[in-house]
């Protein structure tokens, strides 16, 4: 297994991160300089939600205060000032993830993608079976004999869409098993990427285990069999450099909100030769060419899917969240948060009764690490915590399946980002270091 | 609020103590009607079940499994422990003071007379999150009465 890498860098002429920097980082998020519980602000839950720098809050203000208008439609000044910025962020997520233009689509969050997928595949099939639509649709068209596959590691988003999918289709479900530390079962995985496999779904970085998957080994599985990629790149897309091209994957998605973006906007990306004769999701206006008391005709990618009015505000706030990210160098925020990564789990591995999830220190993760504490419920670590101001998740993650494999119910889950130091790091480990001996574990 | 009004003593003790806890070693008395409910929050996991014997119009016994935070495990064992020897009528008398003062967002305060021990919950109250917690396996105890009475 690979030990800790250092990540490609495009920024070289920049130095590292270090913690003053990330104390100047922190000046552009006010939302972290408060007291809560009488302690300052330790916020550990960017993997749940992530805070907003005053240039996300300002775009979405401004927007609202010099542009609001409906896009796509009306010939004033003000809907094509709107249009313009609402597409310019979509150039500027196309930009930061290697894709073309007409390959985002907005949705609401990345659960709204997946679903998107689940349902535009199986309207293909759907079409395919009434000989409607492109031709090149019977190719992605589901049923009985077909499998999708999954891993064991999925968020809870990726993993229902593709069993309600193989119950409207007929396909059947299937997963890629990990091991005991977390690592997907690769030697399996040739074997479950099969023949039969139409589309494997995956997630890039755990949210619960911060076990980076060998995205290019997976696809070149999936590939071979002539299978669908989707990627889950939530826990990835804010944290590190995605280029979707150079993976080759055939779909990907994220949501604003975890990369310093407002809620209520997520990107879809999907090649275009796809999204161009996928059906779609949801219909209505604003995605139609003409339409009758009878029928309608349907837009191309990414309009296609983009029905109804859209999230226009968030939309252009995500897009000043990717320059934030971009002018910081995503590269170097990858290495930072590895950093801290490594000492969170460094520093649970040496407190007694603490059980880390997935990889052990000095192995690859991302800047996050869950954990059990023998004897003390997740649920009250996660008061302790609160108690001293340090903002954490518990619970199951939304992966159910992957708590019971490894013998939990819940866990708790520290996760950093570009605004945390190394003193967050340290403060929060002090902390867990007392939590046994409170609840007499 | 300091994280010791919450976790009162009495909370962190009758987690470790877990009263009435071990339902299914446990039988139910001879000529008893009895009646089950499985709770469960799917939220953090914390999971609950539990089993009422009435006798005669009184609580016989009130036994559980469960596996949950210390608030949880707690308050099934303080309800275990106060439940035995009420009539039923008293027991779900209890149960809506109990959920009153939970619901309240710390609006109701809880009479000791009244609740007894279940009174040290009282601060879960302020902590909208923890409420399903502390209720868990008093929810159980109303289903279960329902299906015995």
């Amino acid at each position: 297994m690979a030990v800790v890498s250092t990540p490609p860098t495009l920024s070289r002429a920049l130095p590292a991160m270090d913690n003053a920097e990330v104390l100047r980082i922190r000046n552009d998020f006010p939302v972290l300089d408060q007291l809560v519980n009488g302690r300052p602000l330790v916020y550990l839950d960017s993997g749940a939600t992530s805070q907003n720098p005053l240039s996300v809050i300002e775009a979405e203000q401004e927007f609202y205060e010099q542009r609001n208008a409906a896009v796509h439609r009306g010939a004033h000044h003000l809907a094509v000032e709107a249009t313009e910025v609402f597409e310019d962020a979509r150039q500027t997520v196309a930009d930061f993830i290697g894709a073309q233009y007409e390959e985002i689509v907005w949705t609401s969050n990345a659960t709204e993608g997946l679903n998107l997928i689940s349902y535009a595949l199986s309207n293909a099939s759907l079409w395919a079976a009434q000989g409607r639509g492109d031709a090149r649709l019977r190719d992605l068209a589901l049923g009985p004999g077909d499998e999708i596959v999954v891993t064991e590691m999925e968020h809870h988003a990726n993993l229902i869409p593709w069993q309600e999918l193989a119950y409207r289709t007929g396909a059947r479900l299937r997963h890629i098993p990990i091991d005991d530390s977390g690592s997907l079962r690769m030697d399996q995985a040739a074997e479950i990427v099969g023949e039969r496999t139409r589309l494997l779904a995956f997630t890039h970085a755990s949210n619960v285990l911060g076990t980076i998957n060998p995205v290019s080994h997976l696809v070149a599985l999936a590939h071979r069999v002539g299978a669908l990629v989707v990627l889950d790149a939530c826990q990835s897309a804010p944290h590190l450099s995605l280029d979707v091209k150079q993976l080759d994957v055939d779909f990907a998605v994220f949501s604003g909100h975890k990369m310093l973006g407002p809620t209520g906007i997520g990107v879809l990306y999907g090649k275009q030769e796809l999204l161009d004769v996928l059906p779609p999701y949801q219909t209505g206006g604003s995605m139609i060419t003409t339409v009758t008391m009878e029928r309608a005709e349907y837009l191309p990618s990414p309009q296609r899917f983009e029905a109804g009015t859209q999230k226009i505000s968030q939309a252009v706030a995500l897009a000043a969240a990717v320059n934030y990210l971009t002018e910081t160098g995503i590269d170097r925020v990858h290495r930072w948060e590895s950093e801290l990564g490594q000492r969170m789990v460094a520093g649970l591995e040496g407190i007694d009764g603490v059980r880390v999830l997935g990889p052990a220190a000095g192995m690859d993760r991302i800047g996050l690490a869950a954990f059990d504490v023998a004897g003390v419920h997740a649920h009250d670590v996660g008061q302790f915590l609160d108690a001293r101001g340090i903002a954490v998740r518990v619970g199951h993650h939304c992966a159910q399946p992957l708590h019971r494999r490894l013998g939990l119910t819940a866990t708790t889950r520290a996760s950093a980002y570009l605004y945390n130091t190394t003193d967050d790091v340290d403060e929060f480990l002090d902390a867990v270091s007392g939590v046994r001996a409170y609840f007499r574990a | 609020m300091s994280l010791d009004q919450l976790y009162q003593q009495i909370i962190l003790d009758h987690s470790k103590a877990r009263h009435g806890s071990g339902l299914s070693e446990t039988a139910a008395p001879d000529g008893a009607s009895t009646g089950q409910s499985h709770q469960l929050n799917p939220v953090c996991g914390d999971e609950v079940t539990l089993r009422v014997a009435v006798d005669h119009g009184t609580v016989a016994q009130l036994a559980w499994d469960g596996a949950g935070c210390s608030i949880s495990m707690a308050s099934a064992s303080v309800l275990s422990e106060m439940a035995e020897g009420m009539s039923v009528e008293e027991l779900r008398s209890v149960i809506g003071n109990f959920r009153e003062v939970l619901r309240s967002r710390g609006k109701v305060h809880a009479d000791p007379e009244v609740l007894g021990d279940a009174a040290a919950f009282e601060g879960v109250a302020r902590y909208a999150a923890r409420v399903k917690c502390a209720m868990i396996s008093w929810v159980a105890a109303e289903d279960a009465l329902n299906q015995a009475a």
